[in-house]
């Protein structure tokens, strides 16, 4: 999964999607995620880091983990 | 030194359901290449933009079209004795006709315009909007004209409900039964005639694209917006140009096909598997017109200089994000203004 390329995020955690107008902001670990995605890492990649870095569990990131990732679809800001 | 334009123009009805007038004015005191006389052609004396600083020079008033073209003529006759009008900007659906029809006798007077022609105005109506998409190869939504109640009952023959009731000119209401299409069929009816235009409702986001075309197939500027705030009549009171190549393709493969001449405004439908209908198509600079010349297309400039003969180079790009806001705001004027425009018909 790979965030679409002329989506723009700012430093923020503003997204705005120059396609359809659309803008959303997302928090810290929003952002951070889509950082990831930008950058080409995988969904593995992205669990194992939150697991290192964040007192969460596997399980308990990647429900929510495949929540964000849901949502980021039905917007169409990842293809 | 730059030359001096006097230009005429209509639609000064800043109101919630805004003329296209003020805006394309603000457009036009920020040219580059010249500088206007604006005279205000205005139908009523409580349009905003009469007595809204910096915006016109002088102001007329001038006769509906529907009192008759020759009437409306002998007014802007008489005018340009006054003012000697070098171009003429029409901003309203229903005075084009009769400008378009008038455009020798303008220009032996020495008013230019920049229309379409009579053929591509109305074959783009909505009630010929299916012969049109069949004619240039564009996605139209099923549509059919009715005139008489009776045939109200066949709607659920050839239609999905909900459908779009819509009048020739203006207002569109969805309705989702037949009771609904014959409360709006007598609304409409009542206010722009017939025929009704009843038109199979596509789910999606709209789109809108300002464009102008040089009439030999040439897209000189285009800008597609979205609108981010919608009033309870439907006109956008904020919106945001967008990055969609595909709508500036559709754009400009209708405008190479019909040759069109003069301004546009598109009204898509943008479906969530990516297909566009187009469900409008207006004759004219749209109101949100400022959007574009503040994304870098100054298409009121572009139109004038095509007026008046000139090579004009087509925009290259514009600001993709770039928004616009509508605000109200309570202006103070006298009665001694408003009387003299009721007397005289002159401010």
């Amino acid at each position: 999964m790979k965030l679409k390329k002329n989506i723009a995020v700012s430093e923020t955690g503003f997204l705005f999607d120059p396609n359809s107008g659309e803008s959303f902001s997302v928090n810290e670990t929003g952002k951070k995620i889509l950082t990831f995605l930008e950058e080409g890492k995988n969904e593995n990649e992205i669990s194992k880091w939150f697991a290192d870095n964040y007192e969460v569990d596997n399980a308990t990131f990647e429900n929510n983990f495949n929540d964000f990732l849901t949502v980021l679809q039905n917007f169409r800001i990842v293809e | 030194m730059k030359p001096k334009y006097t230009i005429a123009v209509t639609g000064l009805n800043n109101t919630d359901n805004p003329g296209p007038g003020v805006p394309v004015i603000r457009a036009l005191r920020e040219a580059k290449d010249f500088d206007v006389r604006i005279i205000g052609l205005a139908y009523e004396n409580l349009e905003p933009g009469i007595y809204m600083k910096n915006i016109t020079d002088k102001v007329y008033q001038i006769p509906y079209p529907s009192v008759g073209s020759d009437e409306l003529m002998q007014r802007i006759e008489y005018i340009n004795e006054k003012e000697n009008i070098d171009v003429l900007i029409p901003n309203f659906d229903a005075e084009l006709f009769t400008f378009m029809k008038s455009k020798e006798k303008l220009l032996k007077i020495g008013i230019h315009t920049f229309l379409p022609t009579i053929e591509q105005f109305e074959e783009r109506h909505k009630s010929e909007l299916m012969k049109f998409g069949k004619k240039y190869g564009v996605d139209i939504p099923f549509s059919k004209s009715i005139s008489n109640l009776s045939e109200i009952k066949n709607i659920q023959y050839e239609f999905e409900y909900p459908v779009l009731v819509k009048g020739k000119f203006y207002d569109a209401y969805l309705a989702y039964n037949p009771a609904q299409v014959t409360e709006f069929f007598n609304k409409i009816s009542a206010k722009w005639g017939v025929p009704v235009i009843i038109q199979e409702f596509i789910r999606g986001t709209e789109v809108n694209v300002i464009a102008l075309g040089d009439g030999k197939g040439n897209t000189i500027g285009a800008v597609p917006m979205r609108k981010q705030y919608i009033t309870d009549k439907g006109k956008a009171w904020g919106g945001i140009t967008l990055g969609d190549e595909n709508l500036l393709e559709i754009t400009k493969k209708l405008i190479k096909k019909t040759k069109w001449r003069g301004g546009m405004e598109l009204e898509i439908i943008k479906t969530h598997t990516d297909k566009y209908y187009i469900i409008e198509i207006n004759p004219r600079i749209p109101a949100w017109v400022y959007l574009a010349v503040g994304a870098g297309q100054n298409i009121p400039e572009a139109l004038v200089k095509l007026t008046l003969g000139e090579t004009v180079e087509p925009f290259k790009s514009y600001d993709i994000g770039k928004m616009f806001i509508r605000y109200s705001y309570d202006l103070i004027g006298d009665i001694s203004q408003f009387e003299k425009l009721s007397i005289t018909g002159e401010l």
